[in-house]
Formats: structure tokens, sequence, C-alpha cells
């Protein structure tokens, strides 16, 4: 419609025109033949929605939701989909869901979702399921193969033998840095499910999966781990263009590993800053060299957003839509092979980090 | 920058007021002088003349001094948004010229980033002064002798050699002397006055400072407080109330922008689209309904409040904030709202010292008319 703005206008009015157009329009041919088949969607995760009691809720984070709700849907043309990538209760109840189901209805368009350990822990995603259809499933759009896991699984021991109520399961596993939680995992069931459905996909069509928790190791103790993540990337590995997006960190991380990059998404909610790494022999991500500011306490909304991702290359072009901070965008580098923030990849070009509070 | 600005403030003072002033402001920094707009007296004074002069207008009824009196703290409270020529009407409330020097933008939207750039629009804005170009004024300032006299003094130019940019440069130096420090919170705050506000302004100040969550964006420095932190926020004014055309307006105002629409007209004449606030300049979806933060200073004179003088009283605003960015506790707060906004939760005692503690931010000098008509000049 000609009241409509274009998309080149959408991603001017993001802050990420700039980004988006540095592409060669070439690669996007490459990708795809038709430029109709180009298509963009939007990532919103992380929502948190907290149950106070009665008809109250943390209002903090539904500000977070709504807002990413309603800037999401400012996107003219629409987004193909939407994803929300997990934790959209707080402590997994009926009430939390309900309300984040409400607060999601809002959005124009098809929403897929991502199971989150805070959705999941209370009743093993049994009202989850009912709200928003199966755990892991996989659906192909515009010649790219999507593939939604359940990452946040653990020990069959601790989610069914070791805690006396569900609640207490619950909060065990919401904890940070917690003696008593248990490392994630996508497990032996769904990664035979994956093996098979990854069988039909040619191993030229561009694959992205989508998981709550990275499917790297990062840092364990606050679970920015998947404990099988070896098993499942070499199912991924005959790929020939493989990105994983995950939720969970609350920070944009990045990194490569073979054929697989991998982006994360922020939160609606809150930030977490970056965990002090303790290096394992088994850790691949790179030294982190972006040092993150401490969130404003005053600004509800610093260090929190929601992102669209452009796939037009095949490869993955994260946009992070950040309030009160600049616009991000973590885009594949065709060159070196692995994604690289437009912003920050150049050491002259970062910013300094606060180093006063 | 710093280079590029010097302290003039002890002359701006002197020329803004008849009696020569012993002290400077207490509670101002230095007013920053761009380096290719030098101060001087003639300079200062010929501006003033220009800023009262009302045939820089279609109609001949309007100057900048309508919209920004004087007498009215430089406002036109108590309108609720301005009136230009034949008494059209714009969208928004007439921000007050009083220390706009310290601003590093101006208008409500900060579409402006200098005093010189800023006064180049109100007179051909069509509901503004109304002049199809800004030739009438240059015939006017090239022919009238007082001003021919003026411009040779100030710029050594005359005739065709006098350009629009000389005329908003005066304006500018003007401008720059219109500054209010030495309230009753200054002499407290930085003058160690402790009896120079009563018991209520005092405790009005905690709240201001704390739970009332205002000094974030109304900024008090160590030394000094300019009220404002330079910054837009969507704080549920005027936005609230078209939240749901907002998916509409933004396309359409994208649209059009990208064909070449004059912003400055579009934002002036259209209610709706003015409630775009600062993305209708930057285009940044965080600044959807954000307005920069006004001064403080000699706001107790300048109502009605907000950017579209929806709010009668400081009361009223007050009460907006404690609901977390909406005029009625059970009005619908927008979701492009600032991350900022919260409710406060205060007592009506502490709204009620709030208030006290605002009308103590009044300047001596406004409490008065702060520039008499000169010789020769039309009131």
């Amino acid at each position: 419609m000609s009241s409509h703005i274009t998309r080149r206008d959408f991603l001017k009015s993001a802050g990420a025109l700039a980004a988006v157009s540095a592409l060669p329009v070439s690669l996007i041919e490459l990708a795809f033949a038709e430029s109709a088949e180009n298509f963009t969607f939007a990532y919103i995760s992380d929502a948190h929605i907290q149950h106070i009691r009665g008809k109250e809720f943390v209002r903090n984070w539904d500000k977070g939701l709504i807002r990413a709700v309603a800037e999401a849907n400012l996107m003219t043309p629409r987004p193909d989909f939407i994803i929300f990538g997990g934790d959209l209760a707080q402590l997994g109840s009926k009430e939390e869901l309900d309300h984040g189901a409400e607060m999601m209805s809002a959005l124009r368009g098809k929403v897929h979702y991502v199971m989150g350990e805070h959705d999941y822990y209370l009743d093993l995603g049994e009202y989850w399921e009912k709200l928003f259809g199966p755990q892991y499933y996989s659906f192909d759009h515009k010649g790219v193969h999507f593939v939604v896991l359940n990452s946040i699984l653990t020990y069959d021991d601790w989610t069914y033998h070791r805690w006396p109520t569900a609640e207490q399961r619950m909060v065990e596993m919401a904890g940070l840095d917690n003696p008593n939680g248990s490392p994630f995992m996508v497990g032996e069931k769904q990664r035979q499910w994956l093996a098979q459905d990854l069988d039909k996909v040619d191993k030229g069509t561009p694959i992205v999966v989508f998981s709550h928790s990275p499917l790297q190791k990062i840092f364990r103790g606050w679970n920015f781990w998947t404990e099988d993540a070896e098993e499942v990337q070499a199912l991924l590995r005959p790929f020939k263009k493989v990105t994983v997006l995950y939720g969970h960190v609350h920070q944009i991380q990045y990194n490569q590993i073979g054929n697989i990059s991998f982006n994360s998404v922020m939160a609606t909610a809150w930030p977490w800053p970056y965990p002090t790494t303790y290096r394992q022999a088994e850790s691949h991500l790179p030294k982190l060299t972006v040092p993150i500011n401490r969130a404003d306490p005053f600004q509800e909304r610093d260090g929190t957003g929601w992102q669209f991702i452009n796939l037009a290359t095949g490869n993955v072009d994260a946009h992070y839509i950040l309030y009160d901070n600049p616009a991000r965008t973590v885009a594949f580098n065709t060159q070196s092979g692995q994604p690289e923030d437009k912003q920050y990849q150049a050491l002259d070009n970062r910013l300094p980090p606060q180093n006063h509070y | 920058m710093n280079k590029l600005m010097f302290q003039c403030r002890r002359l701006a003072w002197a020329v803004l007021f008849s009696a020569p002033v012993l002290a400077e402001p207490v509670g101002l920094p230095p007013v920053p002088i761009p380096a290719d707009n030098p101060q001087s007296v003639e300079k200062i004074r010929l501006g003033e003349k220009l800023f009262k002069d009302q045939r820089f207008s279609a109609d001949g009824t309007v100057s900048c001094a309508t919209c920004h009196d004087s007498a009215k703290a430089f406002t036109d409270s108590p309108l609720t948004t301005s009136r230009g020529i034949r008494g059209l009407t714009g969208t928004r409330n007439a921000p007050t010229v009083l220390n706009a020097a310290f601003l590093k933008t101006q208008f409500w939207d900060g579409r402006s980033p200098s005093l010189e750039d800023q006064a180049v629009h109100p007179f051909v804005n069509p509901i503004e002064m109304g002049l199809p170009d800004h030739e009438p004024i240059l015939r006017i300032v090239r022919t009238d002798p007082v001003y021919q006299d003026a411009f040779k003094k100030v710029f050594d130019k005359q005739g065709e050699g006098i350009t629009l940019n000389d005329v908003t440069r005066a304006i500018a130096s003007f401008e720059r002397t219109v500054i209010a420090g030495d309230s009753p919170f200054d002499r407290y705050y930085f003058g160690g006055d402790s009896k120079a506000m009563n018991e209520a302004a005092v405790r009005g100040l905690q709240v201001f400072l704390g739970q009332g969550r205002c000094v974030p964006c109304h900024v008090i420095e160590q030394n000094q407080a300019l009220f404002t932190d330079n910054r837009f926020h969507n704080i549920g004014v005027g936005i609230n109330r078209i939240q749901d055309d907002v998916p509409r307006l933004a396309g359409e105002f994208l649209r059009a922008k990208n064909e070449g629409v004059n912003v400055d007209v579009v934002v002036l004449a259209d209610p709706k689209t003015s409630e775009l606030g600062r993305f209708a300049i930057t285009d940044q979806l965080d600044e959807i309904g954000a307005f920069k933060t006004p001064t403080l200073r000699n706001v107790a004179l300048t109502a009605p409040y907000m950017h579209d003088g929806s709010l009668k009283t400081l009361r009223d605003v007050v009460e907006h904030y404690n609901n977390g960015g909406a005029r009625d506790p059970k009005e619908r707060v927008n979701p492009y709202l600032s991350g900022g906004i919260r409710p406060l939760g205060l007592s009506e005692t502490q709204k009620n010292d709030l208030v006290v503690f605002m009308e103590a931010l009044t300047s001596p000098s406004q409490n008065k008319p702060a520039a008499k008509p000169r010789k020769g000049e039309k009131p």
C-alpha cells in the first residue's frame, strides 16, 4: 500500500539502514534467485513476566514486553514471523504464562515460541504446550530450514527425583551460581529427532536453530551452557550455512565454531553483565572484548531491547534495538566467515567502557 | 568545544538590566558563546530590537517577543499553544527563552542545533510569523535607517551586504543575555544561605532528588543547575492520547519526510504528527513521543506545562509523574514510554512540597519585566 513505509524506510527508522544497505546486492542474489524471497523476522525474548499476587504483576517486566511488541508491530512491511525466545514467565505459573500470552497476542503476525527454563520447571512444560504447541519442531520458510529446540532439559534424576515440590524445583533452576542447579541439555531423545529431521534437508540449505540456552559452552555457573552442545553441533556440521540464535543470556554475544554462527538476543526484562568467564579446555568463546556497562538503574529499559533478523544472505544479520543506547548490528561477514559487530569489531571503533559508578 | 566558548556573562547581565549588577547569578555555568558570534553591547541591543519587531510577520502583528514575552518569563503564558499570525494556533506550548543559551538543541523536539539556526524558522512557518521567505526581513533591515546604523556598527555591513545570517546572529546574541539564576534554590543550595528556602521547599528538594525521580533528567550539578539533561523522553504527554494511531502516523510521516515534506511545518500544523516528538527528527524508534527536558527555572511563571500545554498547574504535573506518565491513574500509558517514568507513590505532603520547591526556582529578575522598551521603540 502506498501509504506504508518501505522496508528500507523502516530499517532506516530503526537506525540500521547503513548496516543493511552495506550488503552487496550480488550476495542477496546469490542466496536467493528471487529477491522476493529475502525476508526478515522479529525476535523478542526473556520477558520474565512475574506474578506478585491476584492481578498484580511486576510492572517493569510487563513494560519491557509491551514495548517490544508495540515496536515490532511498527515494522513495515511486516516481518515474516516473530520468534519468542523463551522465559516468557519467571516461575512458570499459569498466571504468568497467561498474562504473557495476552501481551504477546497484540503482536501482528505468526509467533513461534521457544521453551525457557523459567517456563518449564514448574509443570515441565505442560501448560506452556497447551498455549504455544510442541516444545521442539521444525519448519521451512523461503528456502531456509528452521529448527526449534528445547535446550533447557537436564538430567532426569535432577528433574524427577531431587525435589520435594515442583515449586522448589522451579526456584532451584531459576537461580544463578546455585550449587543445587543442573546444566542444561538438549538430551538424547531430541538429538535423535534432530538427526532424523536434518536427514531430509539438503546440505546447501541454510539452517537456523532457535534454542533458549546457547548451544555452546560459555559459563556453567549461569547456565550459559548446554551440556551436550558438542553432540548437537556435530549434527549441524554437515551443513554449509548454520546459525544458532539463543536467548537466556540477556546480552549480546556472537561466536563462530566451524560452520556454525552463534548469535544471542537481548532480554526485554533486564540485562545480565558479562560473567567472569572461567576458561575450561572446551570453552570456545573468544576473549570477551566488549565490556558491558552497568545498566542505568534509573532508566528501567537500559540494557534491554529486542531485535530483528535479516536473512538476505542466508546468514544472520541481527539488528538490536536498544533503548537509550545506539542500535547495534551483528552481521555475518562473508570475508572473515564469522559474525561481527558492525560498530565494535575494530579496536579503534570501540566505545570506551564506563569506569565510574 | 570549550575553546570556542568564553565567558561573557557579566556583559550579558549588565545589558539585560539597566542598573549595574554586581554579582553574577548564582547557580549557572558560564554562557557558551560561539567563536563566530562574539557578544557586543551593540549587537545585543540590535538583537533585542529585531526580537521585538512585529514587521517581520505576514500581517505585522507577531514578533519573537509575542510568544516569548519578557513580562511572562519569555513565554506566552497562559496560552496552551502559541498563537501566530491571524490568530492561528500551533501545536506546541512556547518554551521559555530563559537559559535557552545553555541548551544543546532548540525547539521541543531539538530540531535546531543552535540559537542562530532556531531564529531562522518561525519567520517562515505558516502558523507562526507566516512570511513566504526571508526577503521581507532583509528589505526592512537594509532600508530602515535605525537598522542601517545598527548593522553598520555591529557587522560593518550595509545594503545587500546584510544577510539573514547577520539578523539571526544578532537575535542569538540578545538571547544569550536572557539568563536566569539566583533563585532561592540557588542561594540555598549553592550560596550557602540555609534560610533562602522555607521548610516545605527544603523537603521538596529532597523529594526532587529522591523519590520524585526528578533530578536524573532535570539535572542539578555540583556547582550549577540547568535542570535539563538536554535529552528527549517520552513521558506520556500527548502520545498517550494518540498511541493507537502511532503505527499509521509513523509510517505516513516517514514516507512524507522521504518525499521531502517540510518537517518544521508539519510538526507545528498537524496535532497528531506533532505528538511523534523527537522521532520526527531522528527516525529513531526509541524517540517516539519524546520531547526535550525543559529547564525548570521560573517554571512557576510559565503555566500551562508540557510541550502541548496540556497540564494547567505544577500540581497537575506532579500528579502526572506520580501516576507513572498519565494524567489520570486509569489512563492507558503508551507502550513507548521512557524507562525512567514509573509510578512514584508520593504522599500528599510530598506532592505539595515538590510544588513549593519548584516555586523556589523563580529568579528575582523575573518577578518584574526584564527589559523596558527603549527610546524610539514601539511598545
